[in-house]
């Protein structure tokens, strides 16, 4: 079983996190990993920047611009990534944009992701159709997970059709936005959590989007499996730097 | 059918929706709706219409004399330049306003470079009374003054991007955010085919009336329908698109598409996206485009504002990689040069985008009965003051 699959199946909420990869400092990839399985989160997105987020936010953008100035590619960060599983046992997963994967090679970077112990894929701009015409084949030899997002204005029938096509998880995206901090999950969100998890999908749903503090965070998962902080995250490490790290989990949950 | 998009937006290998999840209800009741839409004699009766006595179309198919004298062959204009605000782009313009009030959209957004397209998108939206913001990138704000102003005039809004290179690439994704952030009451009106299917075949069709024109034109002072060659430049594409578009299958037809060299195509100054791009995605389309080994998005240049897009529109990277189209890259130099010298030979100032379609003849010969059409997109008021500046006017 893949550890994403087994991870789901703990009895608890679930906190993961996303960063970008090459940011603050070009190096900081493995120790940000280690702190963050130290202090206790249960899986984490390892971003790989790219020139142009277009499902991102302002602090998403910055902190992908400044990893690419810092010189981060795809190939550095396998390097940086080699060793990882000696020393880490939660699930990872790469999330970002399908031009570099392509550019790299699908079936090697799949090759490569296998190799050191990468679990999963999230690629907003891959979508479900795209996804089982050319490469559905090539993630599953590799053993990679793909994870869908649904939104508040995905159908019903099209989340069932995402929950037929998922095997771990299904990122649920908590408002018609881009990446970022909004001010709190109002009557609306609170509706769409509800109606998601009436639907009894197969597969659990792990919240992102708007998710900074331990107010959204237990909102999030009142009704879902788990949930994703990733601007907040960025954020506080600009600001306190990676040594915080352990404040920044404590003050989630 | 084989140069037109399947119905999944595939153009051979390039094309599709490579789209965030939070598009794709946007851009799923577009798809499920355009064509129904285009096709029903009402909407074909006012865009028509509009087409006509707005536009004012058809524009005219000159023969030009002294430029067909200067290089022994027989060339013909496509007057677009004398489309309501100055070039092709307000084709599109209409088409979409359209569509937009069929599916009930009350706000418009769009992205804009040289700010043609955002020109084009406000008068639009000016003529129906919707609400329109126009992306565009910090830098190119500050360079297209004129522009900015006319926008403004026209009751629009316009918004800087601030990320990335702040140019139209960025003015692109911004607006794409716009869309993300606003998924129910906001029609984005793409300027190019280029973008996520069903865009770059629903642009082309508002296009092709060039090339429908054009056929009936030729018919009449010609006694055929086919040019030998139809000649157009190729940025994201839309004016090509238009100009090719009836002439796709018809094989004995050339279609020569003009990018833009910049400085050199080798120079790494240059948008000669076919030249030097390797399949990617931008903006939710595969296709040729700019980028770095590494996979990120290339900040491409020309001296023309409207040429210089990283990628080019999946309609146009099949014609290359097919080899039904010929690319053909002109620099800088090049182009001025013979913007000039159709503003003195036929007493027209082109804009620099199509002034490098007009370089063509120092760079390829035709025989002295060939007949070929040059899409004249759009009018060089625009480019005065870059035209003064390098000629030191």
């Amino acid at each position: 079983m893949n550890r994403i699959q087994s991870k789901l199946r703990e009895d608890k909420k679930l906190l993961s996190i996303y960063f970008t990869a090459g940011h603050p400092n070009l190096n900081d990839t493995v120790t940000i990993i280690e702190s963050l399985q130290a202090s206790g989160i249960d899986m984490i997105e390892i971003g790989l920047p790219f020139s142009d987020p277009l499902a991102d936010g302002p602090t998403i953008q910055k902190s992908s611009t400044a990893a690419l100035d810092n010189g981060m590619h795809s190939k550095l960060l396998f390097q940086q990534l080699k060793d990882i599983r000696k020393t880490v046992s939660i699930p990872l997963l790469i999330m970002g944009y399908f031009n570099p994967i392509l550019q790299f090679g699908v079936e090697d970077f799949c090759k490569q992701c296998q190799e050191i112990g990468i679990d999963g894929l999230i690629l907003p701009d891959l979508p479900l159709a795209e996804y089982q015409r050319d490469y559905e084949q090539l993630f599953k030899k590799y053993g990679l997970i793909n994870v869908f997002l649904i939104t508040p204005q995905t159908s019903e029938a099209r989340i069932r059709q995402i929950d037929a096509a998922s095997e771990g998880f299904i990122y649920m995206v908590s408002s018609a936005s881009t990446t970022g901090a909004k001010k709190g999950f109002g009557q609306v969100q609170k509706d769409y959590f509800q109606r998601i998890a009436g639907m009894k999908l197969s597969n659990p749903q792990i919240v992102g989007f708007g998710i900074s503090n331990k107010e959204t965070f237990s909102q999030a998962t009142s009704s879902a499996k788990g949930a994703i902080i990733g601007s907040a995250f960025i954020k506080h490490l600009e600001s306190e730097g990676v040594e915080a790290i352990p404040d920044f989990v404590r003050s989630i949950r | 059918m084989k140069y037109q998009a399947d119905e999944n937006g595939y153009y051979g290998n390039f094309g599709g929706a490579f789209i965030p999840e939070m598009l794709y209800p946007n851009t799923e009741e577009l798809r499920l709706n355009y064509l129904n839409i285009m096709e029903d004699p009402s909407f074909e009766k006012e865009f028509h219409a509009l087409l006509k006595d707005y536009v004012g179309r058809p524009t005219p198919l000159y023969f030009a004399e002294r430029l067909s004298k200067k290089y022994n062959t027989r060339i013909y204009l496509k007057r677009e330049d004398l489309c309501h605000t100055g070039a092709h782009k307000v084709n599109n313009t209409i088409g979409q306003i359209l569509m937009a009030k069929r599916l009930g959209k009350d706000r418009i957004i769009a992205e804009t470079g040289a700010g043609q397209h955002g020109v084009a998108t406000a008068t639009v939206c000016a003529l129906m009374g919707i609400e329109c913001i126009v992306y565009m990138g910090e830098i190119d704000i500050a360079r297209q003054a004129p522009n900015v102003a006319r926008m403004k005039m026209l009751g629009a809004e316009v918004r800087p991007a601030l990320s990335g290179s702040r140019t139209l690439k960025d003015a692109t994704n911004e607006a794409i955010r716009d869309w993300i952030n606003n998924p129910v009451n906001t029609h984005y009106i793409i300027g190019s085919v280029v973008g996520p299917h069903p865009y770059p075949d629903m642009v082309a069709r508002f296009q092709s009336v060039v090339s429908k024109e054009i056929k009936s034109q030729l018919l009449e002072k010609e006694g055929r329908e086919n040019p030998d060659y139809v000649v157009a430049c190729v940025g994201g594409g839309s004016n090509a698109a238009g100009a090719y578009y009836h002439y796709l299958d018809e094989e004995e037809v050339g279609i020569i598409a003009v990018e833009a060299a910049g400085k050199g195509v080798h120079s790494g100054e240059s948008a000669a996206t076919s030249a030097l791009g390797k399949i990617g995605i931008i903006h939710g389309s595969k296709t040729l485009l700019m980028q770095t080994e590494d996979g990120q998005i290339t900040e491409p240049y020309s001296i023309s504002a409207g040429l210089d897009y990283p990628g080019v529109g999946p309609m146009h990277a099949h014609l290359y990689e097919s080899g039904r189209g010929e690319f053909i890259s002109i620099t800088d130099d090049e182009a001025m040069q013979a913007g000039r010298m159709v503003a003195e030979l036929e007493g027209i100032i082109p804009a620099i985008e199509t002034s490098h379609a007009f370089a063509i003849f120092n760079h390829r010969n035709f025989k002295p009965e060939d007949l070929v059409v040059i899409n004249l997109s759009g009018r060089g008021d625009k480019d005065l003051q870059t035209y003064i500046d390098y000629f030191k006017l």
